[in-house]
């Protein structure tokens, strides 16, 4: 009761013009830099940090949630429309989401993804107005043991993005690793693949890679096929929006999505990727259309990963308004804004600032609102994006990879890196390999990797960390089960419908 | 600050330039000079937020009509510094914003750049570090810790920021002053700013060392035991003694300050460290400093380069004893 008290004052507070107005501006701020790869949420916030000494930290903070939500939104229209990932959270939105622009599902695609933010948007704004001081003692509980048995977990069930040769999936995921490792490695400070040069020491953004392989690599393939086939872009087909059919099969992703991504996202190694590569398995593996599954695009592999990322932005935020601990780049940035007005985010933030704390969460829900009402009728006007003719569209997607990458840090390099990786992927798409794994090897081995080296440090070489945690004894009993389940079902099925003296050599 | 600040590092900088030109307030006299401010890290972390704050303060009190920001970040400021040294050669009115992390990194790294190339002007804040641990902990005092430590370090796991960072020295150099070999730590380094306070939360790590803005608030709220402070002295309102006083000889400042380009004329140096001086001694400054808890360590010039020169001394020793130079 006290909590719907608060937002009630909170919706107070953020329902003035002024502060409606600073809403609105950032949610169309944040849509933009989210469309553009290479500008993120973080950057651009710390870019406007100026501006807190300027106006109330109400409105600086409700400027500030928009372009977070925002980004996240817009993050997803480039990962559809041109393959081109803006944000590393809808990098799996451009696995089914662009198939599905390429037979002419692109305006369901965005209106999936758009709906399916708004819903797993405010399930996870509901979860951090009541359920913040309860998740966050579950996050806590997750040392180093239980994150690498988490790791291990959506090792599993990531397997499901694979593709048909296990041989060609497992080479991609190992390339993945290596470029994963590329950088300062955090355990002992000392280079690794770095080819002594200093541009490299901080490793390889994960957002060059999605765009080489994904976008300048298909964009290398369309050439190199240009006068072997006719245009393979499919203008609009049937509805601009979601059919009865689309919707029915989104609605049980989004949820499914926002349940995945919410309490992930509060852990404090969570992330957004994660549960964006959890979300796609599962969406794979229950889904009554696995044919659709990279060919013609999946709308359950958009609708789920859109959600979970979402959710998992608002989870971020949870430990970030009960303890002050800053768990991605966006929420740092933003305790520092909170410093600039000589307010120390800590345990004692909601007790002390709540008039900030709860116009902020109230701003969150006003946001997401402003975002899909922003969002909806702009699809009819992104789709008009796919009718340009092949050849000008692919070469606006090099400009725009380009420009795009060389924007994350202004440095010739990563354009060179950005060219040899597209180089890559063009190979890649020629000899049939997967690039979706080089991404998830590049984002979850580094992290097992960290993981497991904390937890044997702590435990001081004593494996049974991993089994004597409960936690970590479950998640690893899961990914047991993940893969040796449906084997063993698959047998038992099997023996029961053949009777065992069927068997040969069982008799 | 240091775990925000590398973790900061790694995210993406762009449009710095067109962006930084934002300014809210418009430019003032027309007399007073323009100038540029080069920050070798992303916009956002540690030395940023000190670019920012001295070209607020430098407006606001009239001392400059603007200036621009220029952001290049990576690898501890090491990708930015050979920039600074080649391409702003003889820039007298530019400045650079580093400090000790930079001194470390160049040293592990390797760098073929340091900070002998270019022209100190002004040390001008500086954060303590704070030894901490969880409130379940049996460590009441500091010589707890170092008990512990000397029995089997292996058995004391303590977290922090990245390694080789000042959290890593400052361990280092405790182990160091108790005798214990710094090979034997149990270091665990994290990069996310919250990561290593989330595992002192949890109790999954013996105790913590940070920049103590990064732990304050938890010690406020009773969920960390604050041991001992890296500070020359004893602070104002902060309920615990220095290492020093804790029988352990040891102080550190994860320092910031300023730095002119080489190949500046002595007038220029002249009137650069005149200016911070003007600005290290404002009011605006000190209220700035007072709000994101900068003590302020202001030394300059000669006796800058002197202070440099013996802090990157004592950094490479100890980064060679944990084995990371």
């Amino acid at each position: 009761m006290e909590t719907l008290n608060q937002l009630a004052h909170g919706f107070s507070v953020a329902f003035t013009p002024v502060n409606l107005m600073w809403c609105l501006l950032g949610t169309t701020l944040g849509t933009a830099i989210g469309v553009l790869p290479g500008l993120g949420p973080a950057l651009t916030i710390a870019l406007l940090l100026p501006i807190t000494y300027q106006v109330a930290p109400e409105a600086s903070f409700i400027l500030f949630a928009g372009i977070y939500y925002g980004a996240m939104y817009g993050g997803s229209t480039t990962s559809i429309l041109l393959n081109t990932p803006g944000e590393s959270a809808t990098i799996v939105t451009a696995l089914e989401g662009n198939r599905m622009a390429r037979s002419g599902r692109g305006g369901a695609a965005l209106a999936t993804s758009a709906i399916g933010s708004f819903v797993a948007g405010t399930i996870g704004t509901l979860g951090v107005a009541f359920l913040a001081p309860i998740v966050v003692k579950f996050a806590l509980a997750f040392g180093p043991a239980e994150y690498f048995s988490l790791m291990v977990l959506a090792f599993i069930t990531v397997s499901a993005v694979l593709g048909s040769s296990s041989v060609r999936g497992l080479t991609s995921l190992f390339a993945g690793f290596v470029i994963g490792m590329i950088g300062v490695d955090l355990q002992t400070g000392q280079p690794r693949f770095t080819f002594g040069m200093g541009e490299l020491l901080d490793g390889v953004d994960v957002i060059i890679v999605a765009v080489g392989l994904f976008a300048v690599g298909e964009t290398l393939y369309m050439a190199s096929r240009r006068y072997a086939g006719k245009d393979e872009i499919v203008p609009l087909k049937g509805s601009l929006y979601m059919t009865a059919a689309e919707w029915g099969r989104s609605w049980k992703a989004w949820l499914r999505g926002a349940a995945i991504g919410f309490p992930i996202g509060a852990m404090p190694a969570g992330g957004a990727e994660i549960p964006t590569f959890l979300s796609y398995a599962i969406e794979k593996k229950l889904s009554k259309h696995k044919e659709e599954f990279g060919t013609v695009g999946a709308i359950e592999g958009v609708a789920g990963p859109e959600a979970a990322n979402n959710a998992s932005a608002a989870g971020v935020l949870v430990p970030m308004l009960t303890l002050g601990l800053p768990t991605s780049a966006t929420a740092a940035i933003m305790l520092s804004a909170f410093q600039s007005y000589g307010i120390n985010p800590g345990p004692l933030l909601l007790t002390t600032q709540a008039n900030l704390v709860w116009g902020l969460i109230a701003s969150l829900f006003i946001a997401n609102v402003i975002l899909v009402i922003l969002n909806l009728p702009l699809i009819g006007l992104w789709v008009r994006l796919l009718k340009i003719p092949a050849p000008q569209l692919y070469a606006g997607i090099l400009v725009f990879a380009t420009v795009g990458t060389y924007g994350i840090s202004q440095s010739p390099i990563d354009l060179v890196i950005l060219y040899l990786l597209g180089a890559a992927g063009f190979l890649m798409r020629r000899f049939d390999f997967p690039t979706a794994p080089v991404i998830i090897g590049m984002i979850l081995g580094p992290l097992a990797e960290t993981q497991f080296r904390r937890a044997m440090t702590i435990s001081n070489g004593d494996w049974s960390v991993f089994y004597t945690h409960k936690l970590s004894l479950t998640l690893l009993t899961l990914a047991f089960i993940g893969l040796a389940g449906p084997h063993i079902w698959a047998f038992i099925e099997h023996r029961r419908r053949r009777g065992p003296e069927n068997v040969p050599g069982d008799a | 600050m240091l775990n925000r600040r590398k973790f900061l590092t790694s995210t993406a900088a762009a449009g710095a330039a067109g962006f930084a030109a934002l300014h809210f307030t418009p430019a003032f006299a027309q007399d007073a000079p323009q100038i540029q401010i080069f920050v070798p890290a992303a916009p956002g972390g540690g030395w940023d937020q000190t670019a920012r704050t001295i070209d607020q303060v430098l407006r606001s009190e009239k001392l400059i009509s603007g200036s621009q920001i220029t952001n290049v970040g990576g690898a501890g400021g090491t990708v930015g510094l050979p920039q600074f040294v080649n391409q702003w050669n003889g820039k007298g009115n530019s400045l650079m914003v580093a400090g000790m992390v930079m001194v470390g990194a160049i040293i592990a790294n390797k760098s073929a750049n340091n900070l002998t190339e270019v022209t100190p002007i002004a040390r001008l804040t500086g954060e303590f570090e704070a030894l901490v641990v969880p409130a379940a902990s049996p460590f009441k005092t500091a010589a707890d810790f170092v008990a512990a430590l000397k029995a089997d370090p292996t058995k004391v796991p303590v977290a922090g920021g990245s390694a080789g960072g000042s959290d890593h020295i400052l361990f280092g150099l405790i182990a160091k002053t108790a005798g214990v070999p710094a090979t034997n730590l149990s270091y665990v380094p994290f990069a996310g700013g919250g990561e290593a306070l989330s595992a002192l939360l949890g109790n999954q790590v013996a105790a913590g060392i940070s920049g103590y803005g990064e732990f304050a608030e938890q010690v406020k709220a009773g969920a960390l035991r604050l041991l001992a402070i890296s500070a020359d002295k004893r602070q104002d309102g902060i309920d615990a003694p220095t290492l020093k006083e804790a029988g352990i000889d040891v102080e550190l400042f994860n320092w910031r300050g300023v730095f002119a380009p080489p190949g500046v004329s002595d007038a220029d140096k002249a009137a650069m460290v005149t200016l911070i001086e003007t600005m290290a001694k404002s009011e605006a400054w000190a209220t700035e400093c007072k709000n994101r808890n900068w003590t302020q360590i202001l030394l300059t010039g000669d006796d800058y380069a002197k202070f440099l020169t013996e802090d990157t001394a004592r950094i490479a020793a100890i980064l060679k004893d944990l084995g990371l130079a």
